[in-house]
């Protein structure tokens, strides 16, 4: 049937261009429904049980996603009469930013306060007020001495304040809402610097954080996307000195990953961080299969024999390998399917597409396209003295040093994988060039972190909230919080709460404690709630039913592991403490963190399994167990032995990093397959010993194999370079990690496979060996 | 002469029988109100008890029982009297305003657990009410001063045909740009509001159920639905034991009384 497929191709080439001409355009049109979604609830499946009680949470509560505006006098003063009233402008026009539920500033900070009976609820900087250096400094002591705003809202140094705002998207088209809030932000950004020379306003919050991973990541597609591209053909150009090869091979890149981005269309699904880079993976397989059909085609017409020819025994000795290659590496891609995350499904969805497309393409359209172009070789009488050949000799000579030296080495990597962190930093997924990490730093520096935890406490009963008793735990936890390294900032009602009863006995600082009567803090929420504005109310800290309360903390930027950990304590402190009250702790910041940890568990076991399901594929394939089993080894140690290395380099690894194994994947089955393959050729067609089927397979896949693991390192250098660090660590360690592969098949493969293929061997393993010892 | 005459008599009679095309829709949206206030006007005082059904998206659902009583005032806003009976732990709790259609309202709160009269000083009209989704502005009583108007069109409602209005706040403090409300031709009541918050984005749907009269003449909702579209939440207002002009004066509206309120 095969023969019959090449035999066709190379009889009507025209006619398989312009087939796959029509079904990649129809199947690349699916493209057009692709959307990028920047939003991070993507992340979360429907049943994600973080992602359940957060929305459970929200909808208790209110929303918490933030903007938050770092505003920066030029004079290091807040508080001056014009930088107020810069300040309560600012307000107000926030209030324009879409979705925005609430706006939170030193300006409009709802100042309560005493005289006699009365009770005086108003804006901290209000409408008409003279502000003489009295009043400032009037000012700058509230600030100074309310909880809800110091560290958070203001620096206690007075040279900084926020205005955060809360914005609550309706989630019906997250594509456009994100980018919609942070363009206002910008324009109100823009507007205040440009009209306020020296004064600095800078961007943080979990608004900004999303948007800075969608731009980030769209930013290394528009930039260094194309440069590694450009990379990866310009080594592939100088590498195969062929034009119409190089050609034809960036026909089928282009083909597989628009047919395969297509097809995602057409499916429905949208694209995310993750998923975008799709297209890089099915590169780098589509680069392998080309590379190989081109290598035996040249090595052919080399010797003389006619291009057709040359490209059908090219078709015929590749066609298994890659295959097996394509199938494998689909598999392993299949297997991000154990994911959590559906962003990671999709992408191992997208990827197992795309390598199926390139095999097809690259057995089809590729030769079809080489049989139009023109190629011309320089024959040459002797063969070629690549360099492979003495590599070869080498192997075979020094494989007593080579087998146990490279085993210790190998051991040795392997050994420091598990010495790896799983952590993950999203603040540090940007560099410094980033201005949201800019801002994030600045911000961690002279006001808190950006990571938040929301704490929310059941009482269990209705109005449970005011009990004296709850009340008093609720305290002593806030304090309890308050005090942990991590902690910036808390937010609590016991504050308010301790507030109002000192108003309500006429300002006495004594009274600032919490009311030891169910019925007088039930009273006094009523009377605070009665004389709040729109958007500044206590709905985001109780339920409707003033059972629960939630409790915000903010804590300096810390890694995922440092987040979960402080969670652990948060969960100790109420089961020691506390056990009566039901508690739950959620935000953003800590959803990420369980999946993440929860992501690369899940990944990396599915991507080990789905190596010991190629494994035994290839087996299968090969007609042979053992060959299945040796092949396990080389398979599974390259990627093993790369996060091993990356714990020397950096240690931490990532949600970004668990795509590293599965994105090798394709490269380290096919430098193991082609080898394999060549050298079983050899054995069982040419009758040759186990040195001889080695220098076989060195001759004819070498140059393959180093031709695309330098074309792809090349390639994914580039990537490396990026400001988003969760590119610019995949691009490193995959580019390290296909380097390990080839090491691995050139020096480990071979003297491997002379070992356990001499005990089995019978009369043609004399040979060789007897010449060397 | 007769000509002239009965060419006069016919412009006026166009004018008379097509208010339409001597008025702006400003002056038109501005009768409607004036009529709204006049066909209710004259009912001197009432009381009537108010059982108020808060939900979050969740579907948690919480309750709160409140007696109000009202004084109609000419030429001021209205005096109120709030008593609140559920929860139970601010049973007692008394809450006593006289509205101004544009300054600050004076407002007193009587704390039986605190055993004082605090009187509130604040311009902030736009916060919830006991949490729910009626803010303080949407309850206290309707002054002709309190927004200009426009009259948008003619639409079929509940209630019959309906004049569509917006509604701008005068008060700057306000939590909306503008209300859109709809009120029937017939008998001038409202039968749906829409609230735009300050960024003119559609904030709340205000909806009026089973409208009974009173005395003749004053027509009351019994029921009032609060849907919330920005976060989910929603709360209905349940009203019953409507009474009219049952003899309340100025002395059940005092700040030295309030303690004895109930």
């Amino acid at each position: 049937m095969k023969e019959k497929l090449f035999a066709v191709v190379l009889r009507h080439p025209v006619l398989i261009l312009l087939a796959c001409l029509v079904l990649t355009v129809m199947a690349t049109v699916g493209g057009k429904n692709l959307v990028f979604k920047s939003d991070y609830r993507v992340f979360f499946s429907e049943e994600n049980p973080q992602l359940v009680a957060y929305e459970s949470i929200q909808n208790i509560f209110n929303k918490s996603d933030n903007v938050a505006f770092i505003v920066i006098p030029a004079d290091g003063n807040i508080y001056t009469p014009e930088h107020l009233q810069l300040l309560k402008q600012m307000t107000t026009d926030a209030w324009q930013i879409p979705y925005s539920t609430r706006v939170d500033s030193i300006a409009n900070y709802q100042h309560t306060w005493a005289e006699e009976d009365d009770m005086i609820v108003e804006d901290l900087v209000s409408e008409g007020q003279t502000l003489d250096p009295s009043a400032l400094d009037r000012i700058r002591e509230i600030v100074n001495t309310e909880p809800i705003l110091l560290n958070k809202i203001a620096s206690a140094k007075g040279q900084v304040s926020l205005v955060n705002v809360t914005v609550q998207m309706p989630m019906i088209d997250p594509v456009a809402e994100v980018p919609e809030v942070v363009a206002k932000v910008r324009e109100i950004q823009q507007k205040y610097m440009a009209e306020n020379p020296g004064l600095e306003i800078k961007l943080s919050g979990i608004v900004m954080m999303n948007n800075s991973f969608a731009e980030s990541a769209l930013k290394d597609n528009a930039t260094l996307i194309p440069i590694m591209f450009g990379v990866v053909i310009l080594t592939m150009l100088f590498l195969l000195r062929t034009f119409s090869g190089t050609f034809s091979t960036v026909i089928i890149i282009a083909a597989s990953i628009a047919a395969a981005m297509g097809l995602a269309g057409w499916s429905g699904m949208f694209l995310t961080g993750p998923s975008a880079s799709a297209p890089t993976m099915i590169l780098t397989l589509a680069v392998a299969d080309c590379i190989h059909i081109l290598s035996t085609m040249f090595y052919e017409m080399r010797r003389g024999v006619a291009k057709r020819n040359a490209l059908l025994d090219s078709l015929r000795i590749n066609f298994q390998p890659v295959m097996l290659t394509s199938v494998t590496t689909a598999i392993g891609f299949l297997s991000m399917n154990f994911s959590d995350s559906p962003p990671f499904r999709d992408l191992g969805n997208i990827v197992a597409v795309g390598v199926m497309l390139a095999f097809v393409f690259s057995i089809t359209l590729f030769p079809a396209l080489l049989m139009v172009l023109p190629v011309r070789v320089r024959v040459t009488k002797e063969e070629d003295r690549d360099w492979t050949r003495s590599l070869a000799t080498f192997v075979t000579t020094k494989r007593r040093i080579l087998l146990p030296g490279m085993s210790v080495f190998m051991l040795l990597l392997i050994a420091l994988l598990p010495m790896n962190q799983l952590n993950d930093d999203f603040v540090k997924y940007f560099d410094t060039s980033v201005p949201f990490r800019q801002a994030t730093d600045y911000m961690q520096d002279n006001l808190s972190g950006m990571t938040m935890m929301e704490i929310s406490i059941d009482s269990g009963e209705s109005s449970g909230i005011n009990g004296p008793a709850f009340l008093k735990k609720l305290g002593v936890f806030s304090d309890w919080l308050r005090s942990q390294p991590e902690t910036d900032h808390v937010s609590t009602l016991t504050d308010t709460l301790k507030r109002l009863n000192k108003n309500m006995h006429g300002d006495e600082q004594s009274y600032y404690r919490l009311p030891e009567d169910r019925e007088l803090s039930a009273q006094y929420l009523l009377l605070y709630e009665m004389s709040l504005p729109y958007g500044l109310d206590l709905n985001n800290q109780l339920n409707v039913d003033k059972s629960s309360v939630r409790v915000v903390g903010t804590f300096k930027n810390l890694t995922s592991n440092e987040l979960v950990s402080l969670e652990e304590r948060v969960q100790d402190w109420f089961a020691n403490n506390a056990p009566e009250y039901q508690v739950q702790t959620t935000g953003p910041n800590l959803m990420f963190a369980h999946i993440s940890q929860r992501n690369i568990k899940s990944m990396l076991s599915g991507i080990a399994l789905a190596l010991v399901l190629i494994s035994l594929l290839l087996g299968f394939a090969l007609r042979s167990v053992r060959f299945g089993l040796i092949s396990l080894l080389p398979n599974l140690a390259p990627a093993a032995m790369g996060f091993g290395l990356w714990y020397v380099i950096d240690g931490q690894v990532g949600l970004g990093l668990s795509v590293v194994a599965g994105m090798t994947l394709g490269i380290v089955v096919d430098d193991t397959v082609h080898f394999l393959s060549k050298y079983l050729y050899a054995r069982r067609h040419r009758d040759a010993d186990p040195v001889a089927a080695v220098q076989y397979a060195f001759g004819s896949v070498g140059r393959a194999l180093w031709i695309t693991t330098f074309v792809l390192v090349c390639g994914f250098m580039v990537l490396a370079q990026s400001s988003f660090k969760l590119n610019a660590d995949m691009g490193f360690l995959t580019a390290l990690t296909i380097l390990i592969a080839l090491v691995v098949d050139f020096f480990f493969l071979p003297p491997l496979l002379m070992m356990f293929d001499k005990t089995k061997t019978d009369a043609p393993a004399k040979t060789a060996q007897g010449v060397e010892r | 002469m007769n000509l002239t005459k009965s060419f006069y008599m016919l412009m006026t009679m166009t004018f008379l029988s097509n208010p339409v095309l001597a008025q702006t829709p400003e002056e038109r949206g501005l009768e409607i109100a004036k009529e709204v206030k006049q066909r209710d006007f004259g009912w001197a005082d009432m009381q009537a008890e108010m059982l108020m059904v808060l939900r979050n998206k969740q579907g948690e659902e919480s309750v709160r029982e409140i007696r109000i009583k009202s004084l109609e005032q000419e030429g001021d806003g209205d005096k109120g009297l709030t008593i609140f009976d559920k929860p139970l732990d601010v049973k007692g709790t008394a809450f006593l305003s006289f509205s101004h259609p544009l300054e600050a309202d004076d407002q007193w709160l009587y704390l039986p657990a605190l055993k004082r009269v605090k009187r509130i000083s604040s311009r902030n009209k736009s916060g919830p009410f006991m949490g729910s989704e009626f803010a303080y502005e949407d309850l206290s009583s309707f002054e002709i001063e309190k927004y200009s108007y426009k009259y948008i069109k003619d639409e079929p409602c509940e209630g019959g045909t309906c004049f569509v209005v917006e509604q701008y706040p005068v008060d700057k403090d306000s939590g909306y740009t503008r209300r859109v409300a709809w009120i029937d031709q017939d008998q001038y009541r409202v039968w749906k509001v829409d609230f735009y918050d300050r960024k003119n984005s559609l904030l709340k749907t205000l909806s009026f159920k089973g409208y009974q009269q009173y005395l003749d003449r004053h027509w009351r909702a019994d029921l009032q639905q609060m849907q919330n579209h920005q976060n989910g939440k929603s709360t209905e207002l349940k009203w019953s034991g409507y009474q009219f002009q049952v003899g309340l004066d100025d002395s059940d509206f005092n700040k030295n009384t309030l303690k004895r309120a109930r």
